[in-house]
């Protein structure tokens, strides 16, 4: 968020340099017009925000990586441990197997919810009828939480109401389909279901990134007897660059604090089978009542979403001239 | 219903009313069907005291329910009381000064020569000043038998942990789950400290969770234990349940053989009107070591500046150690009382077996009281993904359990 908020700043700088230049060009050297005050107004509408960006968010990040230096248990406490916490956590197998299930449920999610949003998006894009009806079937799901899609594809993949047994009620005795039974397998359990809640969406980023491509696009490869596939695949799906990062970021940003489908669907279980990091950090925040060990953790997720965001705020903000 | 309520009330947070100057809101996790009748049986009797019990169930059991709780005091919008497993859960609130200091009310009411076991008094105590109330001992060394099951199965209900073993086979045959665990990581880890009692016996419970013993961790007798988790392992297959009380239930319906679960499981019992000795069956200490752990639940109460209220909170807390009051609540509870001086004529066999545990004085402190809730949640970890990770051999679960014991505080 914080990078959002600071992207302005640049641009909106070098727009008040460049105007009293222009319209002052003989006093621009003797007086320069003191910077602080020029656009008075907006810049004290923007002191709340701009109090909010740095005491809340970034102030409480410093503190929390500040502590999650300390031994603090209940209540933060400022004797420093060093890396102690740190260590710690990479000892846990808990942790070790929620930054693997993190992976991959992000890669999956990543790929799958790309591919399979795209696909309806470009499918949607043939100019079919009722397409107000069908978006608003796939869009359906993200309107739901995700507590309540945990809940349903909990009931949906359970072994004994869902889909096993009607499987096995319909002649196939042996069926098996428990994934969230199995350790091995249950988070791809709960992939489906993020899936099944989060692809809509993707669909109509996708979709709306296609509306904005020219429909002289599509003639000129007509004429140049492209088949469909391929204006898809080398020239449209280039075009929408933008699209695909941004949407891109949405995924990721979600993935990364994933929490509240883990709980709903499977609390983490069977065992630690579906854990993941924000679980770890509430669970050793508040129910291990260890202030230290989560800002530990949560301190490497902000790293973690810091290794997404940064490269793709530089491919956007930085190296380019806007404005 | 009940849990619909007791979400509502949790999420919105809602604050205390002001309207009557001592009505007194209550947080607790009791919400099961036993213990809800047991709530309202201290409601009724603090209603009855001119003042107005506000209920604050959170539904969820205690790992959801604490930290409302505790982000509530340290956020600056206390509750009027609150339940905790008393040990070391609230011991920081109360050194930091959040929580309201007993003491003046405990003297007067002779706390120290009225309640038995003198170490739930001692839990208490933080800095020889008394934080908290305690309402009733609840012991988890048991093991639920169900008869019906092993009538199904053709054998005999049996007498204690090895004879139960030797039985699943058995009720394996008549499509009965021998042992049911639910998948809260707070039940493993329970049956694998009852398992250790009973196997290893009280000294070796003692050398590992009080003296944080790493050695005796590692050693034989912890061996013996683990095996024994491994047996529980297999039996308790295809038990896919989550809350403890669905897993009772499945004994209760014979679906299950049996539960290693504490003697709050007997109110679901009671609730479904079975018997005692006839339609289930009860071993403390897996019958095996006949010594039940002192763990239980007590009051704690934040301070408030509210001087009415406050008023309010020492009228509550004399209210629960007050014997009629522990008559109502522990018989519907199915816990033991925190007095030895009362008359518990109406107990069923079970909770008479457990007095006389007591009498006795075979107890032990419990983990809650000897381990910070961090080692705790770090041992929940290690068995809830043993339980369910038939892959992880008993050695390996071992060394990391004595790694735990080793770092813990």
């Amino acid at each position: 968020m914080s990078t959002r908020a600071e992207a302005p700043g640049p641009t909106h700088a070098s727009q008040t340099h460049a105007s009293p230049a222009k319209a002052n060009p003989a006093r621009s050297v003797a007086r320069r017009p003191n910077q602080l005050f020029r656009n008075l107004n907006s810049k004290i509408a923007s002191i709340p925000m701009i109090l909010v960006a740095v005491c809340v968010f970034l102030g409480g990040t410093l503190w929390t990586v500040v502590y999650s230096f300390t031994n603090s248990k209940l209540l933060p406490r400022f004797s420093f441990v060093g890396l102690d916490q740190y260590y710690r956590l990479w000892d846990a197998p808990r942790w070790v197997i929620s930054i693997q299930n993190l992976a991959i449920y992000g890669i999956l999610s990543l790929i799958f919810s790309l591919a399979i949003g795209f696909l309806l998006a470009a499918l949607m894009d043939q100019k079919i009828r009722f397409e107000n009806t069908f978006r608003t079937i796939f869009l359906y799901p993200f309107a739901l939480s995700f507590i309540v899609t945990g809940l349903v594809w909990q009931w949906i993949l359970n072994p004994e109401y869902g889909v096993q047994s009607i499987v096995r009620s319909l002649g196939w005795a042996d069926f098996t389909f428990d994934p969230l039974y199995d350790p091995s397998i249950v988070i791809y359990g709960v992939l489906i279901a993020g899936l099944w809640q989060g692809t809509g969406l993707v669909m109509c980023l996708m979709l709306a990134g296609l509306r904005g491509i020219d429909e002289d696009i599509w003639k000129a490869s007509r004429v140049d007897g492209i088949p469909m596939w391929r204006t898809y695949l080398f020239i449209v799906i280039p075009m929408m660059r933008p699209v695909f990062i941004t949407t891109l970021v949405i995924i990721a940003s979600g993935i990364v604090k994933v929490y509240d489908l883990v709980v709903a669907q499977t609390s983490g279980g069977p065992g630690i089978a579906s854990e993941v990091p924000a679980k770890y950090v509430y669970d050793y925040m508040f129910q291990a009542q260890n202030l230290g060990q989560g800002f530990a953790a949560s301190t490497m997720m902000l790293l973690t979403v810091a290794i997404i965001v940064v490269p793709w705020a530089y491919l956007e903000f930085g190296g380019k001239k806007r404005g | 219903m009940r849990a619909l309520k007791a979400i509502l009330v949790a999420s919105a947070m809602l604050p205390a009313t002001y309207a009557g100057a001592a009505d007194l809101e209550v947080t607790h996790w009791w919400t099961s069907g036993g213990e809800a009748a047991a709530v309202k049986e201290l409601a009724k009797a603090f209603d009855a005291t001119g003042n107005k019990w506000v209920d604050g169930a959170i539904a969820g059991s205690g790992g959801t329910a604490r930290p409302i709780m505790i982000s509530r005091i340290t956020g600056g919008d206390p509750m009027g009381a609150t339940q905790f497993n008393h040990g070391r859960q609230a011991e920081e609130l109360a050194q930091s000064g959040l929580m309201r200091d007993l003491t003046a009310v405990a003297e007067k009411e002779k706390w120290k020569d009225i309640i038995k076991p003198s170490s739930l008094l001692d839990s208490c105590t933080i800095d020889g000043k008394i934080y908290c109330a305690p309402v009733n001992i609840h012991s988890w060394q048991w093991l639920w038998l169900s008869n019906a099951a092993f009538k199904k199965a053709g054998v005999a209900v049996p007498k204690n942990w090895d004879e139960f073993v030797a039985a699943s086979p058995a009720l394996e045959k008549a499509g009965i789950i021998p042992l049911a665990i639910g998948g809260q990581p707070w039940q493993s880890t329970g049956a694998f400290n009852v398992l250790m009692i009973a196997i290893s016996g009280k000294d070796v419970f003692q050398k590992v969770f009080a003296d944080k013993d790493a050695k005796v961790a590692a050693g034989p007798e912890i061996a013996k234990v683990f095996k024994a988790a491994d047996d529980a392992r297999r039996m308790s297959k295809g038990s896919n349940v989550q809350d403890w009380n669905q897993a009772t239930n499945m004994v209760i319906t014979a679906k299950a053989g049996g539960q290693i679960m504490g003697d709050w499981a007997q109110g679901e019992f009671a609730l479904a009107n079975q018997k005692a000795g006839v339609d289930y069956t009860c071993l403390p200490g897996l019958g095996v070591n006949e010594v039940i752990s002192t763990d239980g639940d007590a009051f704690y109460f934040p301070l408030l500046k509210d001087e009415a209220k406050s008023k309010a909170q020492e009228v509550l807390a004399s209210t629960i150690v007050s014997p009629a009051v522990q008559v109502a609540f522990n018989l519907k509870k199915g816990s033991l009382p925190i007095r030895g001086d009362i008359d518990l004529a109406a107990a069923n066999d079970c909770m008479k077996k457990g007095l006389e545990i007591l009498a006795k004085g075979n107890v032990v402190r419990s983990t809650n009281q000897m381990m910070s809730a961090d080692s705790q949640k770090q041992l929940e970890d290690l068995f809830s993904e043993f339980f369910a990770k038939s892959s992880m051999t008993p050695d390996a679960a071992q060394k990391r359990f004595a790694e735990i014991i080793a770092a813990a505080d």
